[in-house]
């Protein structure tokens, strides 16, 4: 739109013509202080905070819902202004108890600032105060009724945001009060509760202390955490998150997630998991120690002799029975140094390509029907997480997002609500963002490829979706194989994502945690990464021929790295009774309970490095927990690489060079070596130090890794996310039946995967929806 | 027919729900309405009646009660047959409202929003019934009584007592 002048406080301004006059005050930096209004939700006007003079209006105007326009003329501080407000205060301070001190709030409170701001000491209010006690609405939201000033911030976000609607106002003047969905009248337990998502959103949103948070509240204080910005591990979106830290006895506890920076793709969105489900890193049962089995049970031992039993065992083994004896699985948790490490030592240190990894969508056959045509209009087809916050049109097929990948589920929403973008559901469920579809086809249980014939024909939900000139295709993990690859055969002009479930599940694909497939989808022999490994050039077992070869007798020793595929893929315990294994984990899970020796692992919230997420966006995971006792996987493959007997630079490339870790593997402990860092990366230098240093093999992945070489190793650094489309050319074309390999986590919005039952408040939040919003609704019939 | 199977109205408030629910541009404008008709066929808005309107209007039953909360000639609970509502709103209270609402509570032995122990009346103290030219005026279900004076609200009350006030509900 045409810009317009206006003057601001005397300041000359210009902005785009129906700009909100708050909005553009900011981009000037001109602060005007506002509770209702919240960018991206609609309009309130309900708190009158800010009220400016506007001239040749007789009024003090809202500037949260006044545009601009040529040749306004407004002030935003004026003793007449300053008295609004501080009446304002007085009157949203009516039932408001002095409880500061004790108020989860307490440090960043927008009422305790503006208070504070314009001395509102004294209210005139003298209707009886709506005082009541704190309620626990749900394990995570707690509601703190006095405190509320009734800004509908968290109605707006629960409603527009979310689309859930489990908030509304109830009572009208000054008994209006915030309610929940599920009131005390049809409550089993006589307590008004919710039932919702749990996303904590309506609790991020609120400008004071009147929504809490179950994990958080009257622990600790803002300025006594530390506030580390990672990417969550949970599903594949890779949301960035803040979480707050601090110090305990054996290391350091994750107290708070949020990400009320905005910094990353998701804005200020969190699901349920998270911004709660940390809580597995703080879980009593973790293991601290590595164990080694002996007379069949597996007991403590120290570093040094459980690291130098296995490399010593699997030397043995790949000595005696050859390298095609032993096979290695990797993980979709941990970060792309890692999987590429672990590969590597696959590859070079055993000498085998029996290496795999649980895959939750089928990024091979993506990477595969997308060569050759890597670009539309000039820009690659693999789409990325911010395209889908952008698109005017969206084709979602299979998968349900709002369960499965809420991240790309709010996009969706805030696409459609902001923009009115076009979305086209084909989905053999009803599922929940059909309410922003534009049209809906239902397809088959298993009746994809039904539905990709059909986009030959002519009606008119096919017309609709190939009229659109800027088509982002979403596709869920339902999809894999032949029908994939012809879904996007068919629609050569749009882009495509695919979905996969864990926070590395694409990385571990891209780093080559696959048996015939190198790093970038390369084939095993010809390309510039095969000529640099001495790696066979057969392909190797897949996750699931491991274990078959396991069973008969063929698989001498197993390398699982933080994965539980025995429980997964509902494998016999006793296909392992003669092999030889070694996991890395945080828990004794099942696969690991059938280990011979255990090693205690950290997890993706307690080191550094990069994690890519469904879309190929790559992030930096910086080090914010941190546990006494156990140790990355990094470093263990690392170690168990030289207790193998193998030379440690040929697999870590450390030493001399020009990059290194100076305190981002730290994360929250660093101190003077990150500002020594900020010294060296000005200056172009990043000395490698260390074998352990996983921004060394970053160094080798964005030489040999196609798509990973664009990478801006600064940007990255800095907490940006990057886009990586693996455009390798020669890509190997994956025949064969791998259809079973790929098996989708069924994780729904509280559940992920084995962390599930290491996670008290996924439990919690199960059992309430099970039961305290359950009973509810069945009575409603 | 209604278009709700097992509706917990009766066959003429349902159809009268069903058309109810036609004539507005948007479904939801019927709601004030349809609560209004609900709470004279069964006393109260129940949860049930929330729940059925709710399905009715394609709205949450939250959204239901976020209304419902609002206008306080609504009720959730049961109140007695009869409902005396006083107003104390200028004009009655200038001519002696405070005074009538005093009275009753003390003849009645109960006070705002509460129902005699027999369930044949309930107090409520409200706003303007729109009866100002004969204030003080009070409301018993749907009769009106203006000019009142404590007296004058006695013979009100026993007239109910002995049977002969109109019975809407
Ligand atoms: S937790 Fe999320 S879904 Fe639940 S009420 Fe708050 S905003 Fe709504
Ligand atoms: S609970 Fe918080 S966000 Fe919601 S209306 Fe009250 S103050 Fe605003
Ligand atoms: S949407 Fe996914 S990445 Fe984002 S917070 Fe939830 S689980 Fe984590
Ligand atoms: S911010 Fe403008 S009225 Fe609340
Ligand atoms: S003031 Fe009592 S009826 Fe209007």
């Amino acid at each position: 739109m045409a810009d317009v002048s206006f003057t601001v406080d005397g300041k000359k301004l210009t902005a785009p013509a129906g700009t909100l006059l708050i909005d553009a005050c900011k981009s000037a930096g001109i602060e005007i202080p506002a509770f209702c209004y919240y960018p991206g939700l609609s309009l309130q006007a309900a708190c009158r905070m800010c009220v400016v003079r506007i001239e040749k209006q007789p009024k003090l105007a809202t500037a949260c819902t006044t545009t601009v326009a040529e040749g306004m003329n407004v002030t935003t501080e004026s003793p007449e202004i300053a008295q609004a407000r501080k009446a304002t205060l007085q009157l949203l301070l009516g039932n408001h108890p002095l409880d500061c001190p004790v108020c989860d709030a307490g440090g960043e409170c927008e009422l305790q600032d503006m208070t504070f701001k314009y001395g509102a000491a004294d209210s005139f209010y003298t209707e009886p105060k709506n005082h009541r006690e704190e309620q626990q609405w749900s394990p995570v939201v707690y509601f703190d009724r006095p405190r509320c000033i009734l800004c509908y911030r968290c109605v707006r976000m629960c409603g527009e945001g979310m689309d859930i609607f489990a908030l509304g106002v109830q009572n009208r003047g000054s008994s209006s009060v915030i309610a929940p969905n599920i009131p005390v009248s049809e409550s089993p337990n006589g307590m008004a509760a919710l039932d919702c998502e749990q996303c904590g959103m309506c609790i991020d949103a609120c400008p004071v202390g009147a929504l809490t948070s179950g994990t958080y509240r009257y622990k600790t204080r803002p300025w006594e955490m530390n506030h580390v910005a990672t990417v969550c591990t949970h599903c594949g979106d890779g949301c960035k998150t803040t979480l707050g830290v601090r110090s305990v006895s054996d290391g350091s506890e994750i107290v708070r997630g949020d990400n009320r920076d905005k910094s990353g793709m998701n804005g200020d969105f969190l699901c349920n998991k998270g911004r709660y489900a940390f809580d597995f890193a703080n879980n009593i049962e973790r293991l601290t120690s590595p164990l080694v089995r002996k007379d069949g049970k597996l007991v403590p031992v120290s570093w040094e002799e459980a690291l130098g039993f296995a490399g010593k065992r699997l030397r043995e083994i790949r000595d005696e029975k050859g390298a095609n004896a032993v096979g290695v699985i990797g993980s979709n948790r941990t970060t792309n140094e890692e999987s590429y490490l672990l590969q590597k030592f696959a590859r070079t240190v055993i000498g085998t390509n029996n290496i795999d990894h649980h895959r939750t969508a089928d990024y091979v056959t993506l990477a595969t029907a997308l060569q050759g045509t890597t670009t539309v209009a000039g820009k690659p087809r693999f789409a990325s997480q911010r395209c889908v916050e952008k698109s005017p049109a969206i084709l979602l097929v299979g998968g349900d997002p709002t369960n499965e990948a809420p991240l790309t589920a709010w996009n969706i929403r805030t696409n459609v609500r902001l923009n009115k973008a076009r979305v086209y559901v084909a989905n053999h469920r009803d599922i929940k963002l059909k309410r922003q579809a534009k049209a809906f086809t239902p397809v088959a249980e298993f009746g994809y490829a039904a539905f990709i014939d059909s986009l030959g024909e002519e009606n008119e939900f096919t017309k609709a979706v190939k009229s659109e000139e800027k088509l982002l295709v979403v596709v869920g993990n339902e999809l894999r194989g032949g029908e994939l690859a012809k879904l996007i055969a068919a629609l050569p002009h749009a882009k495509f994502a695919l979905l996969a479930d864990y926070a590395n599940s694409r990385g571990a694909a891209d780093m080559g945690v696959l048996p015939d497939a190198l790093p970038g989808y390369q084939p095993l022999t010809g390309s510039a990464i095969a000529s640099e490994y001495t790696s066979p050039s057969e392909p190797g077992l897949d996750l699931l021929g491991m274990f078959d070869a396991a069973a008969n007798g063929k698989l001498a020793a197993l390398y699982v790295v933080g994965s539980n595929p025995v429980k997964r893929y509902g494998i016999d315990a006793t296909a392992l009774k003669d092999t030889f294994v070694i996991v890395q984990d945080m828990f004794l899970t099942e696969t690991a309970m059938l280990a011979d020796v255990v090693l205690p692992a950290a997890n993706l919230y307690e080191k550094s490095g990069s994690v890519t997420n469904s879309y190929g966006d790559v992030q930096l995971v910086s080090k914010a927990a941190d546990k006494a006792g156990v140790r990355s996987d990094f470093e263990m493959i690392v170690r168990l690489a030289d207790k193998f007997g193998h030379e440690i630079k040929t697999l870590v490339p450390f030493g001399k060079g020009l990059r290194a870790d100076m305190g981002q593997t730290r994360g929250a402990q660093s101190g003077e070596a990150d500002r020594h860092s900020v010294w060296l990366t000005a200056n172009n230098m990043e000395p490698k130090l260390s074998p352990f240093d996983p921004f060394a093999i970053l160094d080798e992945i964005q030489r040999l890794v196609p798509g990973y070489d664009k990478l801006l190793r600064l940007q990255l650094l800095s907490g940006n996310d990057q886009h990586i489309a693996p455009a390798g050319s020669g890509l190997v074309q994956i025949s064969g039946s791998r259809k079973d390999l790929v098996l989708p986590a069924a994780d729904s919005l509280f559940t992920s995967g084995s962390l599930t039952r290491y996670s008290p408040m996924l439990q919690d939040v199960q059992r309430h929806q099970a039961d305290e919003a359950a009973t509810p609704l069945a009575s409603a019939d | 027919m209604s278009s709700i199977a097992n509706s917990i109205f009766t066959p003429e408030t349902a159809a009268r729900f069903d058309k109810l629910a036609s004539i507005y541009p948007v479904k939801r404008s019927a709601l004030v309405p349809m609560l209004l008709y609900a709470q004279d066929e069964i006393g109260y808005v129940s949860n049930a009646a929330v729940a059925e309107i709710a399905e009715r209007l394609d709205l949450l039953e939250l959204d239901v009660r976020n209304v419902l909360s609002y206008y306080s000639m609504l009720r959730t609970a049961p109140v007695g047959k009869y409902n005396v509502q006083v107003c104390t709103n200028i004009s009655c209270m200038l001519r002696g409202g405070f005074e009538l609402l005093d009275h009753c509570k003390k003849t009645l032995h109960i006070g705002h929003k509460e129902t005699t122990a027999d369930g044949l009346f309930s107090l409520e103290e409200v706003e303007c019934i729109g009866a100002c030219c004969w204030a003080p005026a009070v409301q018993v279900n749907y009769d009106f009584h203006e000019d009142l004076t404590p007296a004058k609200m006695d013979a009100v009350l026993e007239d109910y007592r002995a049977g002969r006030g109109k019975d809407v509900k």
